[in-house]
């Protein structure tokens, strides 16, 4: 497989985040167009100097991103719309970087905006997708819940890892959420009511489940001389990785595609796992976070369990994960919820969390999953970043 | 003669009726084809032409190859390798049913698939596939043991049959060799109340073997080609029912230019087609109210392809055939099962002088409780029908002119 090439001449920057609401009854229109206005009120951006969107949605329907360009007043010369989810963040920032690598584009705007009406949640899984609709919701209609329960319980016989475990990783996400006043959930969750939670579906927990929410991300990605004239800080990319419909022949998903890619993404970063300083990770349910920390080397394959329990996850911890709470403490506000960990990474890097900050932060590894189509999440990508000098 | 059904509180006019859901029910047409399968209790998953290999969930193309797909029956082997316990859901059917038992199985097919899970199976387990309808009328993969207790003891399985036990039957005409026989069936498959149909309530003194002096069986006047005799029965019957099995016919041979027998094709008609619409209209909303109603209708499998020698006959069960799925159609929405069980000849009156083989009533009638235990939607009972309905699935322009030929 030919090595890809360098991101030369592109950085990204100015990470917003529009605070997340349980519900709204604004539509995903009004959400998206907030995070453009938060994208204009951080950097003097007007709406005529964006010649690129990236758009992410699930509640934008009938509109795609074409709808979305004209109800926002934007004449892009490069225009993308992602419908992976959770992965859509980091293909966002792969394909914005190239377009402004290559100059077909200076300045990409990448939006996630999702809302959610009452009932809205129910509506949207109805109609997810083909494979859901034929083989999947009529089994129970436990939503993404039981799909990832019955993989959260293969996990667990396979490689010995407990409740207590995942609870681990809950707890100390949630313990991160005290520092970000935008988190949804921020109340302190001990092991123990960890633990007592109610089963959703076994031996998926109340507090393995994110809470689904109102909410907007978004993040700019253009030149060093862009950035450099209206006085932003940045990163720059080191190295991504994305892969889909990995491992097919798996019966039960124990992997996903990162593993197929790891060593390409820490070569072309040149580092290694343990040179980063956070890494957020995807977390719709705990058992996709000990995925990826396994398939994206943070330790060996099998030896989950034992680095669960040997590692402190919390922001002053030996690998502080997904410092804003991740989405299972900040809430899931649709595919904004595949953009809140390349914003919450980059806004680590850059020295301006929503919450506390990871001391000397300079390095951050980023990861999405998205998209259960059918018994698995199908799309994956990772990606390093670093911030400029 | 007895009451036939045990004491009953009546029910308060005003209570809320509890409504009944379905489960989702969209699907896609490929899955449909599936479910066609389901119907007749294959156990079918799609093949590729060209390379072999077998998929699920059903697809379009092969997602080996690319090259085209068919159903095919397969092996029915599979092990579990995962199971959950759904405890909340926003579906109004399943919330119903909490909690509820998936899987994952790797079927012995190949493929991997998310199943429904019978209350004894677990990680690791050997599992029988079943390839069921829900509620909805929709397949569904269901995983039994390969060896066990009746299924019927698992709450979850009953939802995709229908169970006899216990529940109360009607019987449209108790009169003829069939009625009688399927009276006796449902007797010994332990149904609660079983009303058999008479178009002659005056006739006293049955014989000493009348399955209709059994305890729990009641004689109701019912002639369906009356529409007042029709509501007046399902008025008098003192509670819900929970099954309807019509077996009232009218069968006379005749053709079409030579011996018609119009008064015969008339009653024929008047009976089987315009009888059975009388009959669901006033049965529908009972059995919509149930928690797993059905409705039966025996049918020549003529109705496929009509039987020159009877031509007026078999027109009548042709068009009873095509109303039954018009109104299985309409019921899907009520979890109402509707099924058609065929046959061809039976060795009654009616067919004294067709040749062999002619199916007993008695074996029938088992077919009707085998159809409602194992969930069919359609059944065949003897092997001149099960001969003609897989002619007819396979090419069924060939096998109407070699009926007719």
């Amino acid at each position: 497989m030919r090595a890809s090439v360098p991101y030369d001449g592109v950085v990204v920057c100015a990470p917003v985040t529009v605070p997340y609401q349980r519900f709204s009854d604004r539509s995903a229109h009004w959400w998206a167009g907030k995070a453009m206005r938060a994208l204009a009120d951080a950097t003097g951006l007007r709406p005529g100097d964006v010649d690129g969107f990236c758009f992410a949605s699930f509640t934008s329907v009938p509109d795609s991103a074409v709808g979305m360009i004209q109800h926002l007043g934007l004449a892009p010369r490069w225009l993308d719309h992602l419908p992976t989810g959770g992965a859509s963040g980091i293909m966002a920032l792969r394909r914005a970087a190239r377009a402004v690598q290559c100059g077909d584009a200076e300045i990409v705007a990448c939006v996630a905006a999702d809302t959610n009406h009452i009932d809205s949640f129910r509506q949207g899984l109805a109609g997810f997708s083909r494979f859901s609709r034929d083989a999947v919701y009529p089994y129970g209609f436990g939503g993404p819940n039981a799909t990832f329960a019955l993989i959260t319980d293969a996990y667990m016989r396979r490689n010995g890892v407990t409740r207590e475990d995942f609870g681990r990783l809950c707890v100390a996400q949630r313990r991160n959420a005290q520092s970000n006043p935008c988190a949804l959930q921020r109340r302190p969750l001990t092991l123990d009511a960890y633990l007592a939670a109610r089963p959703i579906a076994d031996p998926v927990h109340l507090y393995d489940c994110v809470m689904p929410c109102a909410g907007a991300e978004a993040f700019l990605v253009t030149t060093p001389e862009v950035a450099a004239r209206y006085g932003l800080p940045v990163a720059r990319v080191l190295a991504t990785i994305e892969r889909h419909n990995a491992f097919a022949g798996d019966p039960v998903q124990w992997r996903g595609g990162w593993a197929m890619d790891v060593d390409a993404l820490w070569q072309g970063a040149g580092i290694a796992p343990g040179d980063v300083d956070t890494v957020q990770v995807y977390d719709d349910y705990p058992v996709i976070v000990a995925m990826q920390l396994e398939d994206l080397g943070f330790c060996g394959k099998g030896e989950i369990g034992a680095f669960l329990r040997a590692t402190r996850f919390e922001i002053d911890g030996d690998l502080p994960l997904n410092t804003n709470g991740g989405q299972l403490s900040a809430g899931q506000a649709g595919a904004a919820g595949g953009f809140q960990n390349v914003t919450e990474g980059l806004r680590q890097v850059l020295g301006c969390p929503l919450g506390a900050q990871v001391p000397e932060a300079r390095r951050a590894l980023l990861s999405g999953f998205g998209l259960v189509n059918y018994d698995r999440g199908v799309c994956t990508g990772a990606a390093v970043i670093e911030r400029a000098a | 003669m007895t009451a036939g059904r045990p004491y009953r509180p009546v029910r308060d006019p005003l209570t809320r009726p509890i409504e009944r859901h379905v489960p989702p029910a969209l699907r896609s047409r490929a899955m449909h084809a599936m479910s066609a399968h389901a119907a007749l209790g294959r156990f079918v998953l799609q093949h590729c032409t060209d390379c072999g290999a077998v998929t699920y969930p059903p697809r379009d193309i092969c997602p080996a190859c690319w090259g085209d797909l068919a159903w095919a029956d397969q092996a029915r082997g599979a092990t579990i390798l995962a199971e959950t316990v759904i405890r909340t859901t926003t579906d109004l059917y399943f919330q119903a049913h909490l909690p509820w038992r998936i899987g994952t199985a790797a079927l012995d097919a190949g493929p991997v698939a998310i199943v429904h899970l019978h209350r004894d199976l677990a990680v690791g387990d050997r599992a029988a596939m079943q390839l069921m309808l829900d509620k909805g009328g929709n397949a569904a993969l269901f995983a039994l043991p390969v060896q066990g207790e009746d299924p019927m003891a698992d709450p979850q399985w009953r939802e995709f049959v229908v169970p006899v036990h216990d529940r109360a039957v009607l019987v449209t005409d108790g009169d003829t060799a069939l009625g009688k026989a399927v009276v006796r069936a449902l007797v010994a498959a332990g149904a609660g109340a079983v009303f058999a149909g008479t178009s002659a309530p005056s006739v006293p003194a049955l014989a000493a073997d009348d399955p209709r002096r059994a305890a729990g069986v009641r004689q109701v006047p019912l002639d369906l080609t009356d529409g007042r005799s029709v509501a007046r029965c399902i008025a008098q019957l003192g509670g819900p029912i929970d099954i309807v099995v019509n077996t009232a016919r009218f069968v006379r041979p005749g053709g079409v230019r030579a011996d018609a027998g119009l008064l015969h094709q008339k009653r024929a008609l008047d009976l089987g087609v315009l009888g059975l619409l009388r009959l669901a209209e006033a049965v529908a909303p009972i059995l919509a109210g149930r928690p797993a109603g059905a409705f039966v209708d025996i049918l020549s499998i003529h109705a496929l392809a009509g039987d020159a020698r009877f031509a007026g006959f078999s027109a009548a069960e042709a068009a009873r055939h095509s109303l039954l799925q018009s109104f299985r159609h309409e019921m899907r929405a009520a979890g109402v099962r509707v099924l058609a069980v065929f046959a061809g000849a039976i060795d009654d009156a009616d067919h004294q002088s067709q040749p062999s083989p002619r199916v007993a009533p008695a074996r029938l009638a088992q077919g009707v409780i085998d159809a409602l235990a194992l969930g069919r939607e359609q059944h065949c009972v003897g092997d001149v029908a099960r001969d003609l309905m897989d002619r007819w699935l396979a090419d069924p322009a060939t096998t109407l002119r070699e009926q007719n030929g």
